[in-house]
């Protein structure tokens, strides 16, 4: 829990990773370049005082990981989204074992999410059997970029992708997070196309989709798609830390996403490792729309406190201190909203 | 007076030359010239021979993007008066191996990447022209609105070419952007349409201007982090960039700790 000027806020983390992207992990350049990408992310978007040295971000492991996400006791829970890219690292890039041994160890604070990727044909589905068994999955994390022996993508619409979601829905596995954005991208499929996620969104009603990094740098598309589909949602994975670097650019991005989706369906993370939840949490807190950008209205204390955690909680079932509760909002499910907020006139 | 032997080739200052070429290499995504954006890394004269390296912000930058840029930089300097020879090679990317075989081996985009090539080069071109126009229509109409508060939302449908103000960057824009996808230039065309001419009704106006806004938002801010990514990739990277075009003036980015815009 969070606490400024007398407001309580339930904090999820609705993206973190336990990583290992160390020297003898790497499978080939590929892997150095995929981590250097991440610091480099990483070193450009931070406050100074939050920049770690190069040989703390290849790898945390669990212990500093409990200490970096709950030390303080500001975030509540977090989200374990594993990426695999077998084709960069030997041992994957997410640590499995390690990261379920820590959501097992603390059911109360962690969850942890799986992945599955289609053209690992029947076998995966095989797979994906056993592990929402094991895992208890609520939720998956999917990376449509991830090479694949020849293959350097995929499409949610793919045909064996269609009965990964049909297993999904039998599983229980209810939340989709699907990454579109940075760091990889297929050649000609265009990792940031979300034309997919709107297909199977409208194929599989019963199924949340989050689109981690908000569809950036194709939020329009985003917005375009999650206005018409209710079980679209936004991630703001790599789009939190613009806040520091760029907040007018943040403040178009969380104005554009309030009036397109609404305030029910964002979702805060850091990312982690990529960057911490704390300073995050409180400049997202201290934040307002700058004055001037009067295309939006100003960020209420009910949004803040939806975005910071009570919509993931909703997702994933997370017990919420009765105190820390809202009252259900009753705004509708889709299409642009405030529109009186979209007084052009004067922009 | 003694003519000029037809021999002699006056090369001023060939690498002059080849800089102003790749000037008018754009990266498609961000629709500014790979010069301002400080994607050539070096360029090495030797007599005719001319020898150019690029740099993206990361290694995993798309590699159709990539490959574009690179291979127009080719052709752009290629047909550079005096030059005999050129090789562009692309640095520290994912696909570094196989763009610069493909275009040593001027193999063409289908060559290079073989069954990962599904969409053409030029799909990619006009889908990225589209969005330029979409972001300069956006850009110019809010300009005027924010220039002019008697105008509201309601007057935006109506708006043609001649109610923008000649001269002005973001109307200079605009019309550039307008012949690149083909659309009428005279006064009393209308603003608010697609690359393709059409209009949005007049109660789906506003919605109409606010996705175009956010298609802005999109470039603009993509180019705010690839040009920062790229200066911490490459140190002092930032020297070679220029700042970004005047026509594009809307809000700064970048604001200090008392919110103060810098």
């Amino acid at each position: 829990m969070y606490s400024k000027d007398g407001e309580n806020y339930f904090i999820v983390d609705a993206h973190i990773a336990l990583w290992d992207g160390r020297p003898e992990n790497q499978r080939n350049v590929h892997g150095k370049q995929f981590i250097d990408c991440f610091y480099d992310y990483h070193r450009n978007l931070s406050p100074e005082s939050e920049v770690w040295p190069y040989e703390d971000y290849l790898y945390q492991g669990g212990e500093r990981l409990m200490r970096d996400m709950f030390g303080d006791g500001m975030v509540d829970h977090a989200i374990f989204q594993p990426a695999r890219l077998a084709e960069f690292y030997h041992r994957g890039f997410g640590q499995t074992e390690e990261a379920f041994a820590l959501a097992q160890e603390h059911p109360d604070k962690l969850t942890y999410n799986h992945y599955w990727d289609p053209r690992d044909g029947e076998n995966g589905l095989d797979q994906l059997r056993a592990d929402a068994e094991r895992f208890t999955l609520k939720g998956v994390k999917l990376y449509t970029a991830d090479w694949h022996g020849e293959s350097r993508g995929w499409k949610l619409t793919d045909p064996m992708a269609y009965r990964y979601f049909e297993l999904c829905q039998e599983l229980g596995i209810r939340n989709i997070h699907i990454h579109k954005g940075p760091t990889i991208r297929p050649l000609d499929r265009d990792s940031f196309d979300v034309a997919d996620v709107d297909h199977a969104a409208t194929d599989f009603t019963d199924l949340n989709f989050v689109v981690e990094h908000v569809g950036l740098p194709r939020l329009e598309d985003f917005c375009w798609i999650a206005t018409q589909e209710p079980n679209v949602y936004g991630g703001l994975a790599v789009a939190m830390p613009f806040i520091h670097t760029r907040p007018r650019y943040f403040a178009q991005i969380i104005g554009e996403l309030l009036y397109w989706i609404g305030e029910d369906r964002i979702l805060f993370s850091s990312d982690y490792a990529l960057w911490t939840p704390q300073w995050l949490v409180r400049s997202f807190v201290d934040f307002q729309i700058p004055e001037d950008m009067t295309e939006y209205g100003p960020l209420t204390t009910e949004q803040k406190k939806k975005v910071l955690g009570l919509n993931a909680a909703a997702l994933y079932d997370l017990p919420v201190p009765p105190e820390l509760r809202l009252p259900d909002a009753g705004e509708p499910a889709t299409g642009p909203r405030q529109p009186e907020a979209a007084d052009l006139a004067s922009v | 007076m003694t003519a000029v032997p037809a021999t002699t080739v006056v090369v001023p200052d060939l690498e002059r030359e080849v800089r102003a070429a790749l000037g008018g290499v754009v990266d498609p995504e961000l629709d500014e010239p790979i010069t301002d954006l400080g994607f050539v890394r070096s360029i090495r004269v030797d007599g005719a021979d001319v020898e150019v390296h690029l740099r993206l912000p990361t290694s995993f930058c798309a590699p159709n993007f990539a490959y574009l840029m690179a291979a127009d930089a080719q052709d752009a300097v290629a047909a550079v008066p005096g030059v005999a020879s050129v090789v562009v090679e692309l640095d520290d990317h994912s696909d570094s191996e196989i763009i610069n075989r493909g275009l040593a081996a001027a193999a063409g985009y289908r060559g290079t990447f073989g069954h990962e090539a599904e969409e053409s080069l030029d799909e990619l071109r006009a889908t990225f022209r589209r969005k330029a126009h979409t972001a300069a229509m956006e850009r110019a109409v809010t300009a005027l609105l924010r220039s002019d508060r008697s105008l509201s939302e309601d007057d935006v449908v109506d708006l043609t070419l001649g109610d923008l103000p000649p001269g002005e960057p973001t109307t200079v824009a605009l019309l550039r952007r307008r012949a690149t996808v083909g659309l009428p230039l005279d006064a009393g065309a209308p603003v608010l349409v697609d690359a393709d001419g059409t209009g949005p009704a007049r109660e789906a106006a506003a919605l109409f201007l606010r996705k175009a806004r956010s298609v802005r938002i999109s470039i603009d801010g993509n180019a705010h982090f690839c040009r920062g990514l790229l200066r911490t990739r490459y140190p002092g990277s930032g020297a070679d960039q220029v700042p970004r075009a005047d026509e594009r003036p809307l809000l700064p980015l970048l604001v200090d700790s008392r919110g103060v815009s810098s």
